[in-house]
C-alpha cells in the first residue's frame, strides 16, 4: 500500500476503505494547499519527499492509531505540484464510535506533520519561491496550543530533535 | 599507515530540499574514522562547501528510522539529513 500520491486525492474511496457494518463512526480530515502564508500570496505549493521513509512513517503512524484506539484508519498524501485549493492529505478513520474516530483521527495528522518527512516549497505570486519552515510559527503557538490542544501524544522516538 | 590502524566508515548520505540546495547536492559519499557516529558524519559534511549552512542538530535519519547524533554508524548505512518536516 502506498501512502504517497502524485494523483489528486480522492476521500470518497478513503471512506469506502474504512467503513464496515461494525464501524458506527468515521471521521475524515482533508488538508489543502492555502492560498497564503505569513503575509504572502501563494499560488502554488511543490510537495517533495523522502520517500520510503514516509512510506515507513506512515505506516507506522497508521499501526499506532490502530493498535491504540482500535480504529481503521486510511491516509494519503500528496507529493508534486499543487494549486491553492486543491487537497494535500486525507484521512479516514473508522471505529465503534465517534470518540475513538475522532481521537485517531486527529492522532494521524498531528503525527504526519510532526513524523513524515515530506518538504513544501512555495511559490508566490510575486514570482519568489521558498521552503515552508514550520518550525518558527510552531514555536511561536506552543504557549497558545498548551492552552487550547488535547494533550499531545508524545514522541515515538523520545528525542527534543524531533517534533519540535 | 595501514589500513587497519585506520579504519575508516563510508556511508551514503542523502540530503533534501534546502538542504540538497545548499551542499549542491542530493547524495553524498562520506568516510569518516571507526568508529562513527551520526555525529562525526554530520561534521563531515559541514565542512564541505554550503555544509556550513546546515543547523547544530539537524532531524536525522538512519536505515528509515529517526536517529539521534549519538547513533553509531555502519558501514553501508543509509543517512538522511531532513530539513524541518512540512507535511499536511
Amino acid at each position: 500500500m502506498s501512502f504517497l500520491r502524485d494523483e489528486p486525492l480522492d476521500l470518497g474511496r478513503l471512506v469506502a476503505t474504512v467503513s464496515a457494518p461494525e464501524r458506527g463512526a468515521v471521521v475524515c480530515f482533508v488538508g489543502t494547499v492555502r492560498d497564503h502564508h505569513e503575509g504572502k500570496s501563494v499560488l502554488r505549493l511543490e510537495y517533495s519527499a523522502y520517500q520510503p521513509m514516509a512510506e515507513a512513517e506512515c505506516g507506522r503512524i497508521v499501526a499506532e492509531a490502530r493498535n491504540r484506539w482500535d480504529a481503521t484508519v486510511a491516509l494519503e498524501h500528496r507529493t508534486g505540484v499543487l494549486e491553492a485549493g486543491e487537497t494535500s492529505v486525507a484521512i479516514a478513520a473508522a471505529a465503534s464510535h465517534r470518540t475513538a474516530a475522532f481521537a485517531a483521527c486527529r492522532y494521524v495528522i498531528e503525527e504526519v506533520k510532526r513524523r513524515v518527512p515530506i518538504w513544501k516549497r512555495e511559490h508566490y505570486t510575486d514570482g519568489t519561491v521558498g521552503w515552508v519552515d514550520p518550525t518558527q510559527a510552531r514555536r511561536r503557538a506552543v504557549s497558545q496550543a498548551a492552552k487550547d490542544a488535547p494533550a499531545g501524544p508524545t514522541d515515538a522516538a523520545g528525542q527534543d530533535e524531533w517534533g519540535v | 599507515m595501514t589500513v587497519s590502524s585506520n579504519p575508516t566508515v563510508t556511508v551514503r548520505v542523502l540530503l533534501f530540499a534546502r538542504y540538497a540546495e545548499a551542499l549542491g547536492d542530493s547524495a553524498l559519499t562520506v568516510t569518516v574514522s571507526a568508529p562513527a557516529t551520526l555525529g562525526s558524519v554530520l561534521k563531515a559534511i559541514r565542512s564541505r562547501p554550503g555544509g556550513e549552512l546546515l543547523p547544530e542538530r539537524p532531524l536525522c535519519a538512519v536505515n528509515l528510522i529517526q536517529a539521534r547524533l549519538d547513533s553509531p554508524i555502519q558501514a553501508g548505512d543509509e543517512i538522511a539529513v531532513l530539513p524541518p518536516l512540512a507535511g499536511g
